[in-house]
């Protein structure tokens, strides 16, 4: 900050991973989040973890309430929220307790020490207060009395002393915003801005915020501030965004570039719902959004719609993709275009609603009854949810076919500066409906085939009601290729089974070959992933390099069908590792499909792998 | 649909080429022939009408409709027809469906839609048996029904689909059956003009697994006695010179009367367009069955904002308020950050 004088120059760090910890009610993931904003205004690269109870409010105090925000930054570009924090913010004794194994010997601890009292400790299963007995003798501790000092500074202003307490995290955001030299005044904008209503829950923030700030400055608690410079990257104008904002503005792209009107029908699920929030925002794109009945009424109504002309879209998790299964079956007999979301979540059935896995690729791929092929795009990271969100669509309307698009809780929630795109550069994916007949009877009478297939991309044509002469009648019974007539044959339904699986595989050819980074000509181990987990991938396998060893890597966005060349790239390499969030679902199909003996390294904690963690893997892969 | 009509159609172009197969002598064959009857009658064009079904013997009537159609998956249609209504409030929707379809499997989808008032008709051909699956009890079925499911007899209550409908605050409710192909067109008529979802119960026979489910109100020699028809503002009278009647009172409810016991002035007079659906609703309770007088007619028939046209609305005032949609602007719409 420009009142640093020289002695006291913030030392200069390349990155800072930090951890802010608090009860659910404290405010934790919004204390994450504006640090976060601040730090991407100010130009740092940065990754984000938020970590949060399935319960809206467990008990407090306890362990099982605890709320944390990961944020890593740094001058240079990163791709995951880090491995160990070097920061913990801990509000209170719970925090400290569930967070602690995360930090590595030598990091900094800073606890509220008003938290501290016998019934906070006794809740958090400690017998003796760890600020005494020793226990964090590794760590430097710095203990603030964040609640005292948030109360003492917004006591003037009247606020009940309740009312006060509940301030404390921008005390916190104040204290570590003076510790990295973040700028202010973003926070600042922003709490006006958001208790614009409520002036004295504003007046209350910004004292909390800048007597933080102060405390650091002036308390000689701390001996340095610490600064993190902008990171280089290309020039453009950047934002900071969350993979749910992100996909759903790829769809409401999705609709313009398509030049269609967009209908969502969701029903609200863990960790999916803010895509419907976003998407109810934004009607004067003409984008139409139901809160459906249940799941199967929002990909039903989302097909309905797809039947009159628009871009049906519905939005979920792993447990409403199985109920809408069989719905997404009639779609794959239909043939119609229709974008279907899976934000992937800890599963069986409830299982870990608010944590990520990967564990929903064979569901997406197999998890239908019947011979039902359907094309599946995954996000790899939260920016990179718009492109996917366009590129679903855009194979949904060219081949007339449902589209599973995977995201998971990891992308949903998590952040990271995205250059955008210039809406020119993005691509036109509209295509047109049918407006005439296509066929001529024995009589020679015109008539529209609604099962007459377009030659190339094996696609039948989208006339949608409202349009004279084309009137049709669709449905899941097996019809015949061309005229759509209900049709039991044998033989018939055997060649729409060949025909629906060669539509999907046939788009290989319309997708770009998978790309290999790293040591493409002499790679020991080839490293093929999918989804979120190309962050930590991409940090391990350059860890690995950097250790002299050779190592390429592939990231697929396509996981039906694959890249046309993903064979011969597997083929290339002496070994093959897939690292996934599930037990080894895509080593499983690139087994079945290629018989090369992928390996796997897996996890299931409802966490994303570390770059240590893959790090590790692969060197044990190599032998090293 | 109220452009102008450039040409008149007739019944013959609202059926398709599609051989019909439903079994012989089944009560579906006349309610379609009613309907392909009514359509020339209400000026539409076949290319703005979509029937929309489940699965079910009932839902395989988009098939036979000259128009756009589709058939869905079981229970589902009200659910993707509100989709397709709220997407294309141009097109003119039907449902179509079975009391199995509609009350069991998508009982769920029927009530949010009629809650919603989605400019909907639908109609649920009521034959109280699962006739496609070949005989079991339905949602519909009198208790002790002895099915292929339920050899000892079924022991579960029926529901009463209008009750059921009036219940889920659908604004128009009607009844009507297969057997008056006039009464059927007249109350289709209204139930295809009313503004938001229309729920229709048609009581069909099915003539293989529960033939004759509804002679005892139905067939002509008893349907004097046994059918109470419903008109609105006149009194609730049936039976040969109308000498039975309805009466409301606070202890009793809507119960059955000599009209010459209570004098004709104590006839309630029946109105469709109150706004509390309990007088409607205790209508619906005279019968519990078809085998006492069983009310028939327009139950219930309110004015309520259609929620596609909300939901258009709210495009519209969006649209408004800020111009059209500009993806430029979304996409700079949270702070940002030039790097040179």
């Amino acid at each position: 900050m420009a009142d640093l004088d020289q002695t006291d120059a913030p030392i200069e760090l390349d990155r800072v991973i930090i951890r802010f910890a608090g009860d659910s009610g404290d405010g934790m993931q919004l204390t994450g989040d504006r640090f976060t904003s601040a730090s991407a205004v100010f130009g740092n690269d940065l990754a984000t973890l938020p970590e949060f109870p399935a319960e809206i409010r467990a008990p407090a105090g306890t362990l099982a309430g605890v709320s944390a925000f990961q944020v890593h930054i740094s001058d240079h570009e990163i791709t995951t929220p880090g491995d160990a924090p070097n920061v913990l913010v801990a509000m209170n004794p719970a925090a400290l307790r569930s967070e602690l194994h995360l930090m590595a010997d030598g990091s900094t601890i800073i606890v509220n020490t008003d938290a501290f009292d016998e019934r906070n400790l006794t809740k958090a299963g400690y017998d003796a207060s760890p600020l005494t007995d020793g226990s964090l003798a590794r760590h430097t501790v710095y203990e603030v009395p964040m609640t005292s000092l948030t109360k003492d500074a917004v006591a003037p202003l009247g606020v009940k002393p309740r009312d006060a307490e509940r301030s404390k995290n921008f005390f916190a955001l104040g204290l570590i915003s003076w510790m990295y030299t973040r700028p202010s005044e973003p926070t600042l904008a922003w709490i006006d801005e958001k208790f614009g209503s409520k002036p004295q829950v504003a007046a209350a923030n910004r004292a909390a915020f800048t007597t933080g700030h102060a405390f650091g400055e002036t308390a000689e608690l701390f001996e340095h501030a610490y600064s993190i410079r902008p990171a280089t990257v290309p020039a453009g104008t950047y934002t900071n965004i969350t993979g749910n904002t992100a996909l759903a503005w790829g769809l409401v792209a999705a609709g313009q570039l398509a030049k269609l009107p967009v209908f969502l029908g969701s029903y609200p699920i863990t960790p999916a719902s803010d895509i419907l929030h976003e998407l109810s925002k934004h009607k004067s794109f003409g984008i139409r959004t139901l809160q459906a009945e249940d799941e199967i009424a929002g990909i039903g109504s989302a097909l309905g719609a797809a039947f009159g002309g628009h871009l049906g879209v519905t939005t979920t998790s792993g447990p409403g993709i199985a109920l809408k299964s069989e719905t997404m079956g009639l779609a794959v007999s239909l043939e119609l275009p229709l974008v279907i979301i899976d934000v992937q979540r800890g599963g069986p059935s409830t299982g870990l609603p608010t944590k990520t896995e990967q564990a929903d690729l064979l569901q997406a791929m197999y998890g239908r009854h019947g011979e039902c092929p359907m094309p599946i795009v995954a996000a790899y990271t939260p920016a990179n949810c718009f492109d996917a969100a366009i590129e679903a669509a855009r194979i949904a309307l060219k081949f007339r076919t449902p589209v599973l698009l995977l995201s998971d809780g990891y992308l949903a929630n998590g952040s990271e500066p995205w250059r955008l795109p210039e809406v020119s550069d993005l691509p036109d994916i509209s295509v047109a409906f049918a407006t005439e007949a296509n066929h001529v009877d024995a009589e020679g009478n015109e008539e529209f085939w609604p099962y007459l297939r377009d030659p190339q991309t094996l696609a039948r044509p989208w006339a949608v009601p409202g349009t004279p002469g084309l009137e049709h009648r669709i449905g899941g019974i097996e019809k015949q290729d061309g005229s759509g007539n209900i049709s039991y044959d044998p033989a018939n339904h055997e060649h729409m089974v060949h025909l629906r699986a060669e539509k999907v595989a046939g788009i290989a050819t319309d997708i770009p070959p998978v790309e290999v980074h790293g040591d493409v000509d002499d790679a020991e181990l080839l490293v093929v992933g999918w989804g979120s987990t190309w962050g930590a991938i991409d940090g391990a396998a350059n860890r690995c390099r950097a250790r002299g060893h050779k190592v390429a890597y592939a990231h697929l966005v396509h996981l039906n069908p694959f890249p046309s060349n993903l064979g011969e790239v597997l083929r290339r390499y002496p070994r093959v590792v897939v690292p996934e969030l599930n037990l080894g679902q895509l080593s499983r199909l690139i087994r079945a499909e290629y018989l090369v003996d992928a390996h796997t390294v897996t996890k299931v904690q409802g966490l994303p792998f570390t770059a240590g963690e893959l790090e590790a893997a692969f060197l044990k892969e190599l032998g090293a | 649909m109220s452009d102008v009509i450039e040409r008149s159609t007739t019944a013959k172009d609202w059926s398709s080429d599609q051989e019909v197969r439903w079994c012989p002598g089944c009560g579906d064959y006349s309610i379609l022939k009613a309907v392909q009857m009514l359509m020339p009658e209400l000026g539409g064009r076949t290319e703005n009408t979509v029937f929309i079904s489940g699965i079910g013997c009932a839902a395989r009537f988009p098939y036979y409709m000259a128009t756009y159609g589709m058939h869905s998956i079981h229970g589902r249609a009200p659910a993707v027809a509100t989709g397709l209504a709220m997407a294309r409030d141009d097109l003119d929707v039907w449902v179509v469906g079975g009391d199995g379809d509609m009350l069991s499997i998508g009982g769920n989808h029927l009530i949010h839609a009629l809650r919603r008032n989605i400019n909907l008709t639908i109609l649920m051909f009521n034959n109280q048996i699962y006739g496609l699956t070949k005989g079991q009890y339905s949602p519909t079925s009198e208790v002790g029904k002895v099915t292929k499911s339920t050899p000892f007899g079924s022991l579960d209550q029926p529901f009463n689909p209008v009750s059921v409908a009036l219940g889920a605050e659908a604004t128009f409710v009607a009844r009507t059956h297969d057997m008056d192909r006039q009464h059927m067109m007249e109350t289709l008529r209204r139930a295809r003009e009313h503004r938001g979802a229309s729920f229709v119960e048609i009581f069909q026979n099915c003539n293989v697994f529960n033939d004759g489910a509804y002679e005892g109100i139905t067939s002509r020699s008893v349907r004097e006695e046994m059918l109470i028809p419903l008109e609105h503002g006149q009194p609730v009278r049936f039976g040969a010179d109308g000498h039975r009647g309805v009466v409301v009172d606070a202890q009793h409810g809507a119960r059955l009367v000599e009209v010459a016991d209570v004098g004709e002035d104590a006839i309630l007079v029946h109105d469709e367009r109150r706004e509390d659906p309990g007088m409607a609703f205790m209508l619906s309770r005279l019968s519990t069955g078809p085998h006492e007088p069983t009310p028939i007619g327009v139950f219930r028939s309110v004015e309520r904002a259609e929620y596609g046209e909300l939901s258009n609305a709210q495009l519209a005032q969006a649209q408004e308020r800020s111009g059209a949609g500009d993806l430029h602007a979304l996409l700079h719409s949270r702070p940002t950050w030039t790097v040179d």
